[in-house]
């Protein structure tokens, strides 16, 4: 904070802008503002005022605002007994999530599947509470999970610049979970609901210029639709949908913190159109949090609501199965795709005595590797539903993943009729050269070779912000076999 | 089974059908839409089209006895990346391979779509077929380019309705005559939700029937094809011009500038997409706007003394909205009802009550 004063001191800035620096910039700009450093300097907060950060990160200014504009929340209410804290968890309905207020040394949220659970739950939790305070939540845990990165300018101008699709369900954070741009398993319908939310959210919450992130958890039997939070501000996600829509999201806000509209700022890429309208992507892109829980012997390498990946890697392909393989090389963590975490080959399935209760158990508790294990389910006979009950990943996404294993077991019963279709089919679903040397035991020029005799080369497509619409001047490409 | 789409200009995609067998003609128009598949589907205004979705995924949620924008499907062939044999949602009733089956519209996957969608951008929205039966390249070819197009043909005709059918409100205000010429039900469901009975009448009524049923207000629906070919809905419209509030969507704007003296015209590859913005002149807002035209009102030829511009596309500076000066009549080029996209626009519908309110 200090440094920061003195800076401020230094070079009286006319303005701050707290909205491009993460989370840490907007500490600090609401502590600059309690501690009276703008008003002594004059400096005016633009991008998002102080106001604005803090009904976006109070939990409670945040659900207010939510609930003025009528939009769902997950249920919650307190309790200060063991009979209301019961007549509460009977209300909404099981699981719920147990956090006791003011604890001493912060004792952490609990989650309570049925009502006998709850009982000895909620009391320990009443305990704890130095005010006998329990706050009885509403829990999300297994719904799909979403994102839309949202812009607005000083003529309230809203556009949504990406949305994303969580392959991995609520209960992980997003920052760990596989994400994947555009969202995948909604009807328009439901997209445009959530559109029309987050373009609610980003104007009460007063976001004047710039990004936001907004957040979104949906129950997969009924499609109840709740807002889970915002971010006011430029953060990682908008990173990623910065390249995996080729609007540049960061110099874009900064553009609009001085007072340009959307309208008046070109598109970088087609430099004909506005920077005024939503991106159309023509791929799908895959984003694969990386973590290096080997560094960290004693660490719980569950995944949970806490971040644990260092890293990520993104790609870019025609289809899913295409980017995901792509992205999963790209890790640097020996794995040339969708490779088998028990199984030598695909076509020596060993089931032996602990391998199902491995893989069951890997898919049941979120791991760094579940990815892997998902394609291993495939591999020893488990079904889409029943890893789908596991996992609660939806079935678009198992589906998928379940054509690239039947794939890997076709290549692999092709291995010495090794045909184009196989091949073309193959590289399309994104295998790469060295994984089918592998999976068939050739070397990976031989393959290589092959493809060159059947002609079967990557194209280079295009990232130009509107799906080939017009012509593109800065785009830039990724390559995916299909041509 | 095998598929194959054979363009105009002498190119061609080979692909796997994933709908009704069958040999299609149409023109080849690409939608940037990455949702909605299903109210592009049942649109009318793409009668007389074959339909590629620039997004490859499609599929993925499957079809449900709600999304759906008309009766039936009126596109003649739907081209994509690659086809979701799994239909993921809670309300997914089917599959959407199934669904075109059961429609008879031939569905081909497997197909470069960037590819043909840069095609379509160079050459031009272009006549095509689309054929499960017939893999001759040079015939299919030769065939297209003997077939029909869309100039000058009047599409109105085969999308309208017989006999006319009302949807009423639980309070029903206003009286809304809505001329048919391929209206999709959302333009419907936006009037009750403001307390319309909606009272949809076939294209071919004439004003005097129009008058007869003493509406509030008058809709011009959207629609397919060459508005220029709909003489009879542009003669009915200039009939009642002056004698109700009118509001025109689409192909409902091209005949009211028809009506007008205006000229219409034949864009390259026309606007079908959800993200195009358009700029209202009056409050210099921005609109993300629903779009699926090929043809346009050319903004030169209307008469400003008695035509104010309200509505322009960012894009490529085309017409999109027009109000007349003193009598209660606009319309958009676009879709304020939506249906598949973004709902920036509904406030026109809220004009439109207000101008009968008057």
């Amino acid at each position: 904070m200090d440094a920061i004063t003195k800076i401020i001191a230094k070079e009286r800035p006319d303005a701050l802008l707290p909205t491009l620096g993460g989370q840490t910039a907007l500490n600090a700009a609401v502590n600059l503002d309690k501690q009276g450093v703008l008003k002594k300097y004059k400096v005016e907060t633009i991008g998002a005022n102080i106001k604005a950060i803090k009904k976006g990160e109070d939990r409670r200014l945040f659900k207010e605002a939510m609930k003025k504009i009528g939009l769902d929340l997950p249920q919650s209410d307190k309790a200060y007994n063991l009979e209301d804290a019961v007549e509460v968890a009977k209300r909404i309905g099981f699981p719920v999530i147990i956090r006791p207020s003011f604890t001493l040394g912060g004792t952490g949220g609990s989650v309570a599947y049925n009502l006998e659970d709850f009982m000895s739950l909620a009391k320990r939790g009443l305990e704890a509470s130095m005010i006998s305070e329990i706050l009885i939540e509403e829990s999300v845990t297994g719904w799909k999970e979403f994102e839309l990165e949202v812009m607005r300018d000083l003529k309230d101008n809203v556009v949504i610049i990406c949305s994303i699709e969580n392959f991995d369900p609520m209960g992980i954070h997003t920052g760990d979970s596989i994400t994947v741009a555009p969202v995948q398993t909604l009807t328009d319908r439901e997209y445009q609901k959530m559109r029309d939310a987050a373009i609610a959210c980003i104007r009460e919450i007063g976001v004047e210029t710039g990004g936001s992130n907004i957040q979104f958890a949906l129950n997969p039997e009924n499609g109840r639709m709740v807002i889970i939070e915002m971010n006011p501000r430029v953060s990682r996600s908008s990173a990623l949908a910065s390249k995996a829509t080729g609007f540049p999201i960061a110099k874009i806000a900064a553009k609009l913190a001085v007072g340009y509209t959307l309208d008046e700022i070109p598109n970088d890429i087609t430099k004909e159109t506005p920077a005024c309208f939503e991106p159309a992507i023509d791929y799908c892109v895959v984003k694969i949090p990386r973590f290096t829980f080997e560094k960290f012997a004693s660490a719980d390498s569950s995944l949970t609501v806490s971040m644990k990946s260092v890293g990520e890697a993104m790609a870019i392909g025609r289809t899913f199965k295409e980017a995901l393989q792509k992205g999963l090389r790209s890790l640097e963590i020996k794995k040339l795709g969708l490779e088998s975490m028990l199984f030598n080959s695909p076509l020596d399935i060993k089931i032996e005595n602990g391998t199902m209760e491995i893989i069951l158990q890997k898919l049941r508790v979120p791991n760094a590797e579940r990815i892997f294990y998902v394609g291993d389910a495939f591999r020893a006979g488990i079904d889409i539903e029943k890893i789908h009950e596991l996992t609660k990943i939806d079935r678009w996404f198992l589906y998928n993943i379940k054509e690239i294993i039947e794939c890997e077991k076709e290549i692999c019963r092709s291995k010495e009729n090794f045909n184009t279709e196989t091949l073309k089919k193959a590289k399309e679903f994104g295998f790469s050269d060295r994984q089918l040397a592998k999976i068939i035991g050739k070397k990976e020029d031989e393959i290589y070779s092959l493809r060159k005799k059947y002609n079967i080369d990557p194209a280079f497509k295009l990232v130009d912000t509107c799906a080939a619409e017009f012509q593109a001047f800065t785009p830039y490409y990724y390559s995916s076999y299909d041509k | 089974m095998n598929a194959i789409l054979a363009l105009e200009n002498g190119k061609v995609f080979r692909g796997k059908s994933f709908g009704a067998s069958g040999q299609r003609f149409g023109e080849v128009v690409f939608n940037t839409s990455m949702t909605g598949y299903q109210e592009i589907l049942t649109d009318p205004s793409y009668k007389g089209q074959i339909v590629t979705m620039t997004y490859p995924l499609i599929g993925n949620y499957g079809v449900n006895k709600e999304d759906v924008e008309s009766r039936k499907i009126f596109l003649e062939g739907f081209v994509v990346k690659e086809y979701s044999k799994i239909a993921s949602s809670w309300r997914s009733e089917k599959p959407l391979g199934d669904y075109l089956k059961e429609n008879n519209i031939i569905g081909i996957e497997g197909i470069d779509t960037r590819q043909l969608t840069l095609e379509i951008r160079e050459a031009g929205a272009m006549k095509a077929v689309l054929s499960t039966l017939d893999t001759d390249e040079k015939a299919l070819i030769e065939k297209v380019r003997q077939s029909s197009g869309l100039v000058g043909i009047d599409l109105v005709k085969d999308v309208s309705i017989d006999k006319k059918y009302i949807w009423s409100s639980p309070k029903n205000k206003f009286k809304v005559v809505v001329l048919d010429c391929g209206v999709k039900y959302n333009t419907l469901r936006e009037l009750i939700k403001r307390h319309c009975q909606v009272i949809v009448v076939p294209a071919v009524t004439s004003s005097e029937e129009i008058l007869k049923l003493k509406p509030d207000g008058l809709m011009l629906s959207n629609g397919p094809g060459d508005p220029a070919a709909v003489s009879y809905v542009i003669e009915t419209t200039r009939k009642l011009i002056g004698k109700l509030p009118i509001f025109g969507i689409c192909l409902g704007q091209q005949m009211l500038g028809l009506a007008f003296g205006g000229k219409t015209y034949k864009l390259k590859f026309g606007h079908h997409g959800v993200n195009h913005p358009v700029k209202d002149l009056k409050t210099g807002k921005v609109y993300i706007t629903v779009q699926n035209h090929g043809f346009c009102v050319d903004i030169d030829s209307l008469n400003k003394k008695e035509i104010e511009v309200t509505h322009i596309n960012l894009n490529d500076q085309t017409l999109e909205g027009i109000r007349h000066k003193k009598l209660p009549i606009f319309s958009v080029q676009f879709h304020p009802e939506a249906g598949a996209g973004p709902h920036d626009a509904e406030y026109l519908f809220d004009e439109f009550i207000k101008l009968m309110k008057k």
